[in-house]
């Protein structure tokens, strides 16, 4: 292998190199394209841009999509058509679908423990990291049908009618993931808006973008449908913008503590009322970074009402 | 119809259809009923509310207050700057860390009792005035504004010492000082839906009313002054759109609650950007009232009515859009413009007055403008034949037939009661044109088959959906849009979430 290319298997046995008649002695290697998840499918940025992931010590882990402008918007396009089905399911599908991730991410455990030893993370760390992100899976799989009788109510009105609340999705929901986490910050971080039955455009860390990619790989065998998640990799500073304008989608979720960019979103989600959520006081390793309450940071209470006739019966006390 | 036109005919169709027109117009005649404006003391001036005294306002300047019914002068009130306002946010940042946060929360949950049974007392003044400055029926101040005022201070007042039960897992803390910007349509119920749960869970108030409706609000400073509400809890303070922008950009604010509209929304938004401020934000609404055609029709019909016509369509969840399934549109149509005919259009006092005054001449400038816009895109105008009082702000019931999706006046909120018909097939084709809106905040549906209502219901994207009714609204049921019609909820148990921060798991 030639130092200029790729090395996808740093700090990893490396291929063997010896040559026997020009030949490699053991079989190439076959190197994975990380590419973006735009509506179930697999494409590469539209714009043809790409940029090098490298770790810490400089080795090359992959060609990453740049990703652009256009692939954001296809994205949103992606996730309102599966929103109308997605939002609709029975929370108990969605729980369903939610636990099969998290086996599918069980299943493939030494895959993304690799990509995070080759982003910088201790074995030790990565493990952690791979296990907390599947029992966060597990946990919101949970949470599916749960959190609606938590925070829902039958409003005891003085007028003879039937009155109840309940949450409902807000809709297309666009997310920045928190840039120094891989895969734990992404997976905590979408987790909860599909749990609520949004569906969402997420861009994965800019430095350790190679278990977003792999995870949506693993969302791909989930039945997730397509469009529920849409996973681009990319630049924040050129992203953030459209992400926080575009006036189809319905919320904004940025994990940064970086105070500039997060007025320039917030000025932006003012152009459609966009809900804006801010995470950037919360340590993902730990059990702040799950409850029900992210949950429903991205949902709608809806209050529905209905007359109780009253007829016939009343007297009746018994 | 085959005996041929004539009064004869028109009493068989009548029949075969079930259903004759009433006729209003000879036999009942209603004898005037006013209200007397005597039971109600209206200063000649009004100073500021601020540190639990009426202060002089710093800019030394005072506006005048109308009656949108006759234009005559009620009072004048003062305009507040932006020292005013910071007058005003330091007396509630004062109050609030020496004195509202520290109280027992049951303490606090008995001043908000108090204030209630005061508005209750002082129910048939505050209803008086309520009408005289805003130009709203005084049957709809009496027995709905000022009931449900008190109604809600009294729900919000026993949360104060339970607020454990309302955050499963978190203990619940004030934000601090609420800014409060209100609006002209029902002044002095926003003004108690904005003060009591921001009381209740431990935050101070500096409120602002609209600038054409600021007398009731300052009646309850009155109130609160009466009830020994500690200084500098709830400060009220007047003034037009400059003072509103001077509380959203004061830097000692906590939280912007907001009710107006969308497009001042967004300027909001826009302006805390970057702050820690917390924001609820009640905007704007272009409701989809939705009748199919297995309705109970002239329920229906009333509903509607009620949906667009309460209080001169001056409502952010006016039925202003009505769909109606094309088997029983012609029928709808009849029955909208007789019940028009019978609508009382006039003295806001007389307790017979269906329809009062539009609350000032610039919005009565808006609905003419959007009347001739309507008629410009070809859609066809309806109005009422009533007679309008010489002087004041008075608009027509009018409805709009033969309108597009895409017209603006099925698009743009009005605020004046001025409703939109369209006819639809199909129920999957009713649900996408009752979407298809940047609002979000209320619906209306009329069937009586209940798996359509809730196939209906959890479908339209909007904060409050009506089923078989309209218009209705409970301390206990809580009220807020989707989309561009705001976020945040008020009323009920999820109206406290806009007033607390959630501390670490308990």
């Amino acid at each position: 292998m030639q130092t200029s290319t790729i090395n996808k298997t740093a700090k990893v046995p490396k291929l063997e190199k010896a040559q026997t008649n020009g030949a490699p002695k053991k079989r190439l290697e076959i190197l994975k394209t990380y590419k973006i998840y735009i509506g179930g499918k697999f494409p590469r940025t539209e714009s043809g841009r790409y940029y090098i992931a490298e770790n810490g010590d400089k080795e090359k882990l992959a060609n990453v999509c740049l990703s652009s402008r256009k692939d954001f918007r296809e994205a949103v396009v992606a996730a309102r058509s599966a929103f109308g089905d997605w939002g609709s399911r029975a929370a108990f599908n969605r729980g369903q679908i939610l636990y099969r991730i998290a086996e599918m991410l069980e299943g493939r455990k030494a895959q993304f423990i690799d990509e995070l030893i080759k982003q910088d993370t201790t074995k030790e760390e990565a493990e952690n990291e791979v296990l907390l992100s599947i029992d966060r899976l597990i946990y919101y799989a949970g949470w599916c049908d749960k959190f609606q009788q938590l925070y829902s109510s039958v409003n005891p009105v003085a007028s003879s009618h039937f009155n109840f609340s309940t949450p409902e999705p807000t809709g297309v929901v666009s997310i920045i993931a928190p840039q120094a986490s891989s895969l734990l910050g992404l997976v905590s971080v979408i987790a909860p808006v599909i749990a609520g039955g949004n569906t969402c455009i997420v861009l994965a860390s800019f430095t350790k973008p190679l278990c977003a990619v792999t995870f949506a790989e693993v969302l791909n065998s989930s039945d997730v449908p397509g469009g529920v998640v849409n996973i681009l990799t990319g630049k924040v500073a050129e992203l953030a913008s459209y992400f926080a304008d575009h006036m189809d989608v319905n919320a904004l979720v940025f994990c940064e503590n970086d105070a500039d960019t997060q007025k320039m979103m917030q000025e932006k989600a003012s152009l459609n009322i966009k809900r804006v959520v801010l995470y950037n006081k919360i340590n993902w390793l730990t059990e702040n970074g799950q409850s029900p309450y992210f949950i429903m940071d991205t949902q709608e209470i809806k209050t529905t009402w209905h007359p109780i006739e009253n007829i016939g019966g009343a007297k009746a006390g018994y | 119809m085959w005996r041929g036109a004539g009064g004869e005919g028109e009493i068989l169709m009548a029949t075969k259809n079930n259903t004759l027109k009433l006729k209003f117009d000879s036999a009942r005649k209603y004898a005037p009923a006013p209200e007397s404006k005597s039971a109600a003391k209206i200063n000649p001036r009004y100073d500021l509310f601020i540190n639990g005294k009426f202060e002089k306002p710093l800019s030394k300047k005072y506006f005048d207050t109308i009656n949108p019914a006759n234009e005559e002068k009620l009072s004048e009130v003062a305009d507040a700057n932006a020292a005013d306002v910071d007058r005003a946010v330091k007396a509630a940042r004062n109050a609030y860390e020496n004195v509202w946060k520290k109280m027992p929360p049951k303490e606090r949950g008995k001043y908000l009792f108090r204030i209630a049974r005061m508005v209750q007392e002082r129910a048939r003044e505050l209803a008086i005035i309520e009408t005289l400055d805003g130009g709203k029926p005084i049957r709809e101040s009496r027995d709905f504004d000022i009931p449900v005022v008190a109604n809600h201070f009294f729900y919000y007042a026993g949360w104060a010492d339970k607020l454990e039960y309302a955050f499963p897992n978190r203990n619940a803390q004030p934000l601090g000082v609420a800014g409060q910007i209100i609006p002209w349509n029902f002044p002095l119920l926003m003004a108690a839906w904005k003060i009591a749960p921001a009381l209740a869970t431990g935050n101070t108030v500096v409120l602002k009313p609209a600038e054409t409706t600021s007398l009731t609000a300052l009646k309850l400073a009155e109130i609160i002054q009466e009830a020994d509400l500690p200084p500098g809890v709830v400060n009220i303070i007047t003034g037009a759109g400059a003072t509103g922008a001077a509380i959203v950009n004061h830097p000692d604010i906590n939280k912007i609650a907001f009710t107006g509209s969308t497009e001042v929304g967004k300027i909001i938004q826009r302006a805390i950007a970057g702050t820690n401020k917390k924001a609820t934000l009640e905007l704007g609404g272009k409701a989809a009232n939705i009748i199919f055609d297995d309705a109970p029709i002239d329920q229906a019909v009333e509903g509607v009515i009620n949906g667009i016509f309460f209080n001169q369509g001056h409502v952010c969840c006016a039925g202003s859009r009505l769909y109606v399934q094309e088997s029983v549109f012609k029928e709808v149509v009849r029955k909208l413009k007789d019940r028009l005919e019978t609508l009382i259009v006039g003295d806001p006092m007389d307790k017979n007055t269906d329809i009062g005054a539009i609350n000032s001449k610039q919005q009565l400038n808006q609905i003419n403008k959007y009347l001739k816009i309507g008629q410009k895109e070809g859609a066809e105008m309806y109005q009422s034949s009533c007679d309008l009082p010489s002087k004041g702000f008075f608009c027509r019931p009018t409805i709009f037939t033969n309108v597009a999706q895409s017209n603006r006046i099925s698009q743009e909120e009005i605020f004046g009661p001025v409703l939109a018909i369209q006819s639809f097939r199909t129920d999957d084709e009713v649900i996408e044109k009752a979407n298809n809106t940047p609002y979000g905040l209320s619906a209306g549906v009329w069937t009586d088959k209940g798996s359509k209502i809730f196939n209906m219901t959890t479908k339209l994207r909007a904060g409050v959906v009506w089923a078989n009714t309209f218009n209705q609204f409970d301390p206990t049921s809580p009220f807020g849009g989707y989309k561009e019609s705001g976020y945040g909820r008020e009323g009920g148990l999820h109206g406290l979430s806009a007033y607390v921060k959630l501390g670490g798991i308990v």
